[in-house]
């Protein structure tokens, strides 16, 4: 994963509440490899209609190549496929702006490079409205000063976890980083099945049930 | 951590499970990991970090998303064949036990590994589906994740983790004549909304909880992510342990001991701090349907669909008029099944309605295990359901998420036990009103919406079979 520092571009409002993942990426699409393009299953029954022709007024398809997400509140509840974040992330978008995202959706966007942000009410709308007044102005994160723009506004300032943003700022490959520790995570597996042994799982046995 | 300080249920269980810490994050031992179809991006991304499974005896396969609901054919589709089999092949390559189709412990992941006795109380568990919530009926923190993270897993064992808060839901009273673990879920979302539990974990405490079954709770926590929640936990008791005794997988002899003894502790002190604590009474829940697009936009039967502004795209979709009665909406087809309702208990109640007439629309019962499925068969319920007219498959996920084919068409109306009635969840264009195994079982003899407890009376004034 690229380390994330700043982006900017445009942005696109959807304004819908629970957007939830099997709208973002229809389960019939999982199936597919990432090389399938994921980008083209994003928002894939919304976007298109049942004959396959694009939807003429749906936000997505009026702007033109957007890369922040002014989403509803609520937004990628429901499932936990991390296919999702490969449809926003193929499609182009580096970053989703909300009232409210959720918990694993938001896990999954920080390990893909994709920026989530949850903003208060009065700023998020302020943001929509000058987005939607002027879609072709450009606007931008900042992720070292954790910092929105647009030309039409004042900065401003949003609040990360930590965790995420030190993720996305190194472009951390989780498993590389983690495995520097498996010293310590072998003596506390060691310690750990000491004292509980039954957390392993059985060995199963012909009476059992 | 601090010894002395009264702890929830859920610090026991996070602090006795971390292993260091950076930042905000915690890395965590996970102590069960299981992978189902959707795995393949994690294997995919574990070969591209060229590293072995640290653990394959603490992972588990099983195949639920894409099998056909009937187990006597492989599936026609080619690409959904191949899902099936690329779980087998990747988990083989790994050395990891695999519940594959036509085994006898095959199931939906959170029927089939609590049946084996691999949910325990004071566990971590993980699985790459949001229902993962379900185990936490056991006591354990149970929790869904997305590939990356699953993929982390196969190759340390551990995950980092931000610390959620923690709720408590204290439900006391007694739950109304046919009213459910699943009536209780809705009810709590209809009190709390979707976002209502974003950011915690859910403890749920009360007279009326430790009264459900081990099926109701694992009914209870599974929807506990409808509400936004990270996760939903029950303290293990009696009934808890009755369960787990003897199960294939589950702890014997001295181990078995110890861990009881461990269990016993594990609950939420007297004096905890919580971050937030709602109650609610049992005598005010009743059988409860959505009439919408979201698990919020849920009532009571008696309830009219609302007639606010807010609410004419879920009411478009849904195709129903403003302040139209929920009672008497005609349904399509019926669906009973999926991890919120499949088990043995689900099937009973199905059963105990569906033995009072015929189906007046197609009906599909899909068992949530090839075990519960031999338990079901064994006391006869299957007969029950063909004299009924409804259809008794295999297990699966089936028309929960309507990978394997099994879909409801565009724009027909299916009342459905499984979780979510998101636009599309059970096919493009499919409206689906959720409800409990006896509500879906009354609608499946009526052809609509109706209250069950009056289908149920029948007999008893005489004027049934
Ligand atoms: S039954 Fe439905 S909700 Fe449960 S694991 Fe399968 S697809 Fe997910």
């Amino acid at each position: 994963m690229k380390p994330f520092v700043a982006h900017e571009g445009q942005a696109v409002v959807l304004p819908v509440a629970n957007v939830d993942t099997d709208q973002i990426i229809p389960a019939r699409f999982l199936r597919k490899p990432r090389s399938a393009g994921y980008g083209n299953f994003l928002l894939h029954d919304l976007r298109f209609d049942a004959n396959g022709r694009s939807v003429a007024d749906f936000p997505l398809n009026r702007a033109e190549a957007p890369s922040f997400l002014i989403a509803g509140s609520n937004f990628g509840c429901g499932s936990s496929r991390e296919g999702a974040v490969y449809a926003l992330v193929d499609y182009g978008f580096r970053a989703v702006i909300a009232p409210r995202i959720a918990d694993i959706f938001r896990n999954n966007s920080v390990r893909n490079g994709l920026v989530p942000i949850e903003l208060p009410d009065d700023e998020y709308d302020r943001l929509a409205q000058a987005v939607e007044a002027d879609p072709a102005r450009e606007m931008k994160v900042d992720l070292q000063t954790c910092t929105l723009s647009h030309p039409a506004l004042a900065p401003i300032s949003f609040v990360i976890d930590e965790g995420s943003r030190k993720r996305l700022l190194k472009g951390l490959d989780d498993i590389a980083e983690t495995a520097e520790r498996f010293g310590a995570i072998e003596d506390f597996a060691a310690s750990y099945r000491k004292d509980r042994p039954w957390t392993w799982p059985a060995s199963p046995d012909k009476e059992a049930r | 951590m601090t010894t002395g300080q009264p702890r929830t249920l859920f610090a026991k269980v996070w602090d006795a499970h971390v292993i260091g810490t950076d930042g905000d994050q915690n890395l965590l031992w996970i102590d069960r990991h299981f992978v189902h179809e959707g795995s393949f991006h994690a294997f995919g991304k574990l070969k591209e970090s060229g590293r072995p499974v640290r653990h394959p005896e603490l992972t588990f396969g099983v195949a639920d998303h894409y099998v056909p609901s009937d187990h006597s054919a492989p599936p026609k589709d080619t690409e959904v064949a191949n899902m099936i089999d690329l779980l087998t092949r990747n988990t083989t390559a790994h050395g990891i036990d695999i519940f594959a189709m036509g085994d006898s412990r095959q199931g939906i992941v959170h029927v089939a590994a609590p049946e084996q006795g691999l949910s325990l109380p004071g566990l971590t568990i993980v699985c790459g589906d949001s229902h993962t919530a379900t185990h936490g009926a056991f006591g354990a923190f149970a929790f869904g994740i997305g590939a990356s993270e699953v993929a982390h897993v196969l190759a340390t064992q551990t995950l980092w983790q931000k610390r959620p808060k923690i709720m408590r839901i204290t439900v006391d009273g007694v739950l109304g004549e046919m009213t459910s673990a699943k009536d209780l879920a809705l009810y709590i979302i209809s009190r709390i909304g979707t976002g209502g539990a974003t950011g915690h974990v859910v403890e749920y405490d009360g007279s009326a909880i430790r009264a459900l079954s081990m099926e109701g709770r694992m009914t209870l926590c599974n929807m506990t992510i409808e509400a936004g929640a990270r996760a939903g936990m029950v303290a293990p008791d009696e009934t808890t342990v009755a369960w787990l005794e003897g199960r294939p997988l589950a702890p014997k002899g001295a181990d078995l001991d110890a861990a009881k003894a461990f269990w016993a502790k594990l609950r939420t002190d007297a004096g905890a701090a919580f971050d937030k604590e709602m109650r609610f009474d049992a005598a005010d829940v009743g059988p409860m349907v959505t009439w919408g697009t979201s698990p919020e936009e849920v009532a009571g039967i008696a309830a009219h669909v609302p007639v606010a502004e807010d609410f004419q795209a879920s009411r478009d979709y849904m195709g129903l008029e403003a302040g139209q009665e929920i009672a008497g909406i005609e349904v399509d087809q019926v669906f009973i099944g999926s991890c919120t309702n499949s088990r043995l208990q689900d099937l009973r109640e199905a059963a105990s309605v569906l033995k009072l007439g015929k189906v007046a629309v197609p009906t599909m019962i899909v068992p949530g295990s090839a075990a519960v499925k031999k338990m079901a068969e064994a006391e006869g319920l299957n007969r029950i359901f063909r004299d009924a007219g409804a259809q008794w498959r295999d297990s699966g996920c089936s028309m929960c998420v309507a990978m394997n084919g099994d879909a409801v068409a565009p724009g027909k109306r299916c009342a459905s036990t499984s979780n979510r009635n998101f636009p599309g969840r059970q096919g493009r264009g499919a409206r689906t009103h959720l409800m409990s195994p006896a509500m879906a079982a009354a609608a499946a003899l009526t052809g609509r919406i109706v209250d069950v407890r009056t289908i149920s009376a029948k007999p008893d004034t005489g004027a049934g079979q």
